[in-house]
Parts: structure tokens; sequence; C-alpha cells
């Protein structure tokens, strides 16, 4: 996983509050058997809308999406964390985000990064008066920076250690590599091994047909 | 040092304590994969440019999407043979053993794992499937976990968790006849409910449990996720240490007889304590039946679809109206009066050879109900074999069923195998979600006795309701061998 310090993007409004995991999105995407290209399934059913933020072109680049509150509610699918990163988001910021949400992100590399309401409705404005706005999140400092305005945003720390040390859950076990290593010395060697394979004589299997 | 034995299996496996309310980080003995929730964890290490730790305790295995029919055809939908065909790319890229379709160690990964000798007391095994809680028969500490643990454990072959609190179901005295593994699993969560286990890892304990056999025990632990809970374990004993003696991967010579001594050792101290306990009298079990959509809405066969007016609980008066509705059904109906469409007999649950064994006695010389399709699918290609071996298939389509190849099959119909929207199936299988065997299909839960009993009649039924000839043992109908051997033939199942 990449270290997060400071991100500088476009600034994506999206005004809009309680988006759950299936309007990120719906369930038919999840079949696939990649955790990659999901940009094309990112608010599948708004991407339709010539209306919709992300058509128009100033907001397209946009990699910090600026929402309403209780974001990411619904399902517990990873997927949505995953949608929102192939598109180009690096940053989503919410008055509020539901628990399995912030803990998904917060595994993945995507910072949600909580900001009052009252200071995402200020967002919204600079961001829909001047599309295009690049916004900075310092997450060293806990601020976003849009034009003249800065705001501060509360992250928890552990969160915040793991993004700025760019460490995933794997990332963070592999610091203890040395003692899986020692474990795996002390392991009782008739312990199971499945190579090599061992097995019955092989038999060939007729096919079933149907009847 | 006293404990339980889901406790000591799990002190046997701490890499590294969890400070300050952090989790364990518990090291994984047993890794097993098959090809619906790996292929993101695959790429989620190739991305990572990680590889396999520990390849050497990995096993894959084909079953959920594979076809039971025609396995030597591509598979038509292609959602599934994507599936099938990235796992074969990531086991090769990865190095990890993997039993193909057509393979004889092939099947249903909860089957391949002990019939292979794999699973054995006081292991941690996992596997991204819920149904993981099977291994725990052998005295192993076996649960499911979600596609991110899988990458996690490819990656590191440990996971960090969070202990599991213990509860104790003891299932005192004797089964009686005509009463299995199943009805005593889904008569406990009938008691305890689809959520009374939840935080648990269940020890099964007394008399009946003790007299299981080993495919009676993974019957039992398989739907302990269906009471919620994280695991179910039994303690091993001589049943257990007979069944793994021979088989491909278990120890053998000084290290058979080091690993047994160590095994001895996996029980529950009698001074420890559990966090719950629950008690239940097997003689008080019969055939268990569901009649709703979930393996909590269960009742003794005897019994009638209930009537929803006379439940107190304003929750599950509902969940009865839906149900009943869902299903069909009118209440007060005596459930041994519900014709069913579909017999299905398989499953992680109910397709291993005793199971295969026990219908074969009830349905030999008989033919089935007009109005019912039987099919009959072997939890892996080498019960399979050994069932053919005894002539279990012949016995089979005689009576009028389809004999298939292994796989998950009308568990989940994830292959062709499914139920036509109103069709109703009384299923081995551990599962009746709405959906879940086809969209619109109605499954009631039963043991294979009941579903034999059923294929006969065309209705729920247990063996009581069948002509049998007067003075038959009904406790004949265990999963001991039909005829004797050949002697050529591969004994261990
Ligand atoms: S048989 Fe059913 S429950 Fe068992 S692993 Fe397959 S799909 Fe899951």
């Amino acid at each position: 996983m990449e270290k997060f310090t400071q991100h500088t993007g476009v600034g994506v409004p999206l005004r809009r509050s309680n988006v759950d995991t299936d309007q990120i999105i719906p369930a038919v995407y999840l079949k696939r058997v990649t955790r990659t290209g999901f940009e094309d399934a990112l608010f599948a059913a708004w991407r339709g809308d010539p209306a919709f933020v992300l058509n128009q072109p100033a907001y397209t680049a946009g990699s910090v999406l600026v929402a309403g509150p209780d974001f990411g509610t619904g399902s517990s699918r990873e997927h949505a964390v995953w949608a929102l990163k192939d598109y180009g988001f690096k940053v989503v910021i919410s008055p509020r985000f539901a628990d399995i949400f912030r803990g998904n992100s917060g595994k993945q590399g995507l910072l949600a990064a909580q900001v009052s309401a009252e200071d995402v409705e200020l967002l919204w404005k600079i961001l829909e008066s001047r599309p295009g706005t690049e916004v900075t999140v310092d997450l060293a400092a806990r601020t976003v920076v849009c034009d003249d305005v800065t705001v501060p945003f509360t992250v928890d720390d552990y969160t915040r250690w793991r993004l700025m040390e760019g460490l995933d859950d794997i990332g963070l076990t592999l610091q203890h590599a040395d003692e899986i290593t020692a474990f795996e010395a002390s392991r009782e060697s008739w312990r199971p091994r499945t190579l090599p394979a061992r097995h019955l004589p092989t038999v060939p299997i007729t096919p079933a047909r149907p009847a | 040092m006293t404990g339980t034995l889901a406790e000591k299996v799990w002190d046997a496996h701490v890499v590294r304590q969890g400070q300050d309310g952090a989790p364990d980080l518990l090291y994984i003995d047993l890794h097993l994969v098959h090809e619906v929730t790996s292929p993101q964890a695959f790429e989620g290490l190739r991305l990572a440019g990680r590889r396999v730790r520990r390849p050497d305790l990995t096993l894959a295995t084909e079953d959920h999407n594979t076809p039971t029919l025609d396995i030597d055809l591509p598979i038509a939908d292609l959602t599934s043979r994507t599936q099938i065909d990235t796992l074969r790319a990531n086991a090769a890229e990865f190095g990890v053993r993997l039993h193909s379709l057509g393979d004889s160690d092939q099947g249903i990964v909860h089957q391949v794992g002990p019939q292979l000798g794999l699973t054995q007391p006081g292991l941690t095994v996992v596997c991204g499937d819920s149904h993981t809680s099977t291994h725990g028969a052998f005295g192993a500490l076996a649960f499911g976990i979600g596609t991110s643990e899988v990458e996690h454990v490819l990656a590191t072959q440990t996971l960090p968790l969070t202990p599991f609190k213990t509860m104790a179901i003891t299932v005192e005295g004797e089964l009686p006849p005509g009463a299995t593994a199943k009805d005593i699993i889904l008569a406990i969560i009938a008691k305890i409910g689809t959520g009374g286990g939840q935080g648990y890892v269940l020890e099964y304990r007394g008399d009946a449990i003790r007299a299981l056999s080993m495919e009676g025990r993974m019957t039992v632990c398989n739907m302990s996720i269906e009471a919620g809970a994280r695991a179910g374990m039994i303690a091993p004993d001589e049943t257990t240490f007979a069944y793994l003696k021979g088989r491909p991967h278990a120890p053998e010579g000084a290290d058979w007889d080091a690993a047994v001594e160590y095994w001895k050792t996996l029980r529950t101290d009698d001074d420890a304590v559990f966090d719950a306990e629950v008690v239940l009298r097997a003689a008080d079990l019969e055939p268990f039946v569901t009649w709703g959509t979930n393996p909590g809405q269960g009742l003794p066969l005897s019994a009638a679809v209930p009537v929803p007016e006379l439940i107190a609980d304003e929750a599950e008066r509902t969940a009865a109206e839906r149900a009943i509705e869902y299903m069909g059904l009118t209440p007060g109906q005596p459930l041994r009066e519900i014709p069913v469409d579909t017999v299905f007999i398989g499953s992680c649950t109910n397709g291993r050879i005793e199971d295969l064994r026990s219908v074969a006695k009830v349905v030999k010389g008989r033919r089935k109900a007009d109005s019912v399709r039987v099919l009959v699918v072997p939890a892996s290609a080498r019960v399979r074999l050994q069932a053919e071996v005894e002539g279990l298939d012949v016995i089979f389509t005689d009576f009028g069923a389809e004999w298939r190849n292994a796989g998950c099959s009308m568990c989940l119909g994830m292959n062709p195998d499914q139920l036509a929207p109103g069709e109703r199936s009384a299923s081995t299988s551990n599962r009746n979600f709405e959906g879940r065997q086809g969209k619109g299909g109605r499954t009631h839960l039963v043991s294979p006795l009941v579903a034999a009993a059923t294929a006969i009649r065309g209705t729920l039924s247990s063996l009581a309701d069948l002509d049998l000839p007067a003075g038959t043992d009904l406790s004949s109908f265990d999963g001991s061998p039909l005829a004797p051997l050949d002697p050529a033939a591969p004994a261990v199942l």
C-alpha cells in the first residue's frame, strides 16, 4: 500500500446523503473475479444521467469526493472501496461514515475524512461555484484546504498511522514475520502438509450423463 | 493449565499475543481454497507483489460451480467457467495443489480435507466458506473467513483474531432408531435459534455425540454455522483415530504414535468453564424437518406447520407468516402430508459414503414415487468411486434416481442443478433460505433417511411410514457397509 501524507486533486461535490454501498456499486458487479477494474461500476445507476456530477467535464478527473452524511451504509461489500479507488478517488469527505465502510477504506488506503456538516456545505459551495477547483488533504495536519478555506477533519489515530506508514493488514502482520518464522520452526514435524501430494491411486472418473 | 478444547487449540497457535485489546495473531495449519471466494485474494497478492507463504499448507478444489453431468464437456455457464479457469490459473501461478474436475480427489472441499487425512485433531483450519466448521468434527478449530482474510492467510499463514466464547452442547443418552446426526443438529438449531451461537465455538459432547461415526460428527459440526456459531468442535477419540489411520496424509509410524499421544490431550478439562451450556436428551429426538426459510424453523416430522396466530413473539410470528407464505404451506397442515417434487441427497452435510449407504439400504429393491425427481450427488469423486464399488449406484438407478458426479450441486444451485420457481425439495443439505436452491425454490431440510422415505412416498416421510417387514430393526439403517467390500477397493472412505 502506498504511503499517504498529503493529496491534492479535483474536488467533486456529491450533494447526497445516505449513499449506500448498493448505490456506490450495484450487486450485479459482484460476480466478477477481479479486484480492479471496477471504475465503470462506480455509481453505475447514476452515471447514465448526463447531469450527474461525474459526467460534467470539470469534475470527471476528480479524486476527492465530498459527500453528505451517512456515506457507505448498507452491505459490507469491499467492492465499494475498490470501485472508488479504481475510479481514482484518494479521499472521501463526509460528515458521517458507516462503520464497516470506514474500516474497509482504512484497510485499503482510501482516506475517509470526517468533516463537520457546515464545513461540507462550505466545500460544496466553493466546488460548485468554481468547478474543477483543487483540494489539498493533509493527513499530517488533518486539514482540508480548498481555495482560501482551511477546515479540519477527523480520522482515528490508528487508521491515520497505518495510512501514513502505508501499511495494509497484511503489511502489519508481516512486520512480525520473524515471530511467524520462529513459530513455524516450533511446529511438530508430523503436522500435515499438502505438498508433496499423497493420495490413493488415481482412478479415471466416468462422466455421468443426462438420463 | 485448565481449559476447554477450543481454548487449548487456540493457545497452541498464538504467534503473538495481542496487547491492549488488539487481536491475537493466530497460526493457520491448513488453508482450503475453492473457486468462488479466492480469485480476488490471489489478485490482491499479485497486485502487492506477494507470494503464497506456505503452498504446502494450502489445498484447492473445484466444487461450487462444477457441473454434475457431462463433466468432460466445457462448462456452459460463463460465470462458472471464468471462476474455475481463474482458480486453475492462480493455482498454477502460485504453486498451490489443486484437485480439478475429473480428478479422483476432486470434491466438496469439506469432504476432501478429511478423506485425504489432512484434517486432523488440534489443527487450525480455515477456508473462504462458512461450512468450514465441518472440520471441527476432528477436534480442529475450523472456521470460515472472508475474501480479504483469505488473502491474509495466503500471504502470512496467520490471521489476527479475537478469541471466541465457548458453549457446551451436551446431547445425553442414546438416539432412538431412525433418528440421525442430522436430526440432532436440526433439533439443536431449533432450540437455540439461528443466532443462538453467535460469537461462540460450540463443543458437542455427551453419549449421543460419542456414539456418532466421523461422518455423523461432520454432519453435526457442519451446521454449527446455521446456529450463528463461528465453529463447532468434538473432542477426538478412538473413532477419530480409526478414521484417520492409513489415510494418505495421516502421520505414519513413530509420527503416528506422537500424534495420537498429543491428540489424546485435546479434551476439555473437567474443571474448565464454558461461557454457556445447553443440554439435550437424545431419547426425545425424532426425525426432524424444516418447514420455513431458515434452518431454525424446524419441527419433528410428526408435527404440523405452525399456526402464526398462536406464536406469542411478534418478530417470530411475522417471520413465520412470511416463511409459510413463501413455502406455499397452510398453517396447521401436517408435515407428513407435504408433497415434494425433488429429493436431493448430497452436499457437505450429507453427501458422504455413510449417508449414501443408509439411503441405499432404505431404497434397495424399491421404486421412487412417480411424482418425484431424485438426485444423488456424492460429496467427492472418491465417495462416488467407493459407492460404485459397493454397488450403490445400481441400487439408486434401479430405484429411479439420477446418479451424478461430485460437487456442491443443488445445495446452492450455482451449477445447472436447480429448483424451478415454486418447486419443492426435500434436501439433505444445510440451508433452506429463500431461493437458495434456485429462484423461487422451496427447501425442506431433512436427514438422508427421511430423504429416502420421502422419495419412496412422495410426501415428507420417515422410516416409520414405510411398510418395512414386521420386526425390522430400524437401528440397522446406519452407515455400516451393505455387503463385504471388494478387498481390492479403496476401503478408507
Ligand atoms: S455443499 Fe453447499 S454448504 Fe457445502 S460447501 Fe458446497 S455450497 Fe457450501
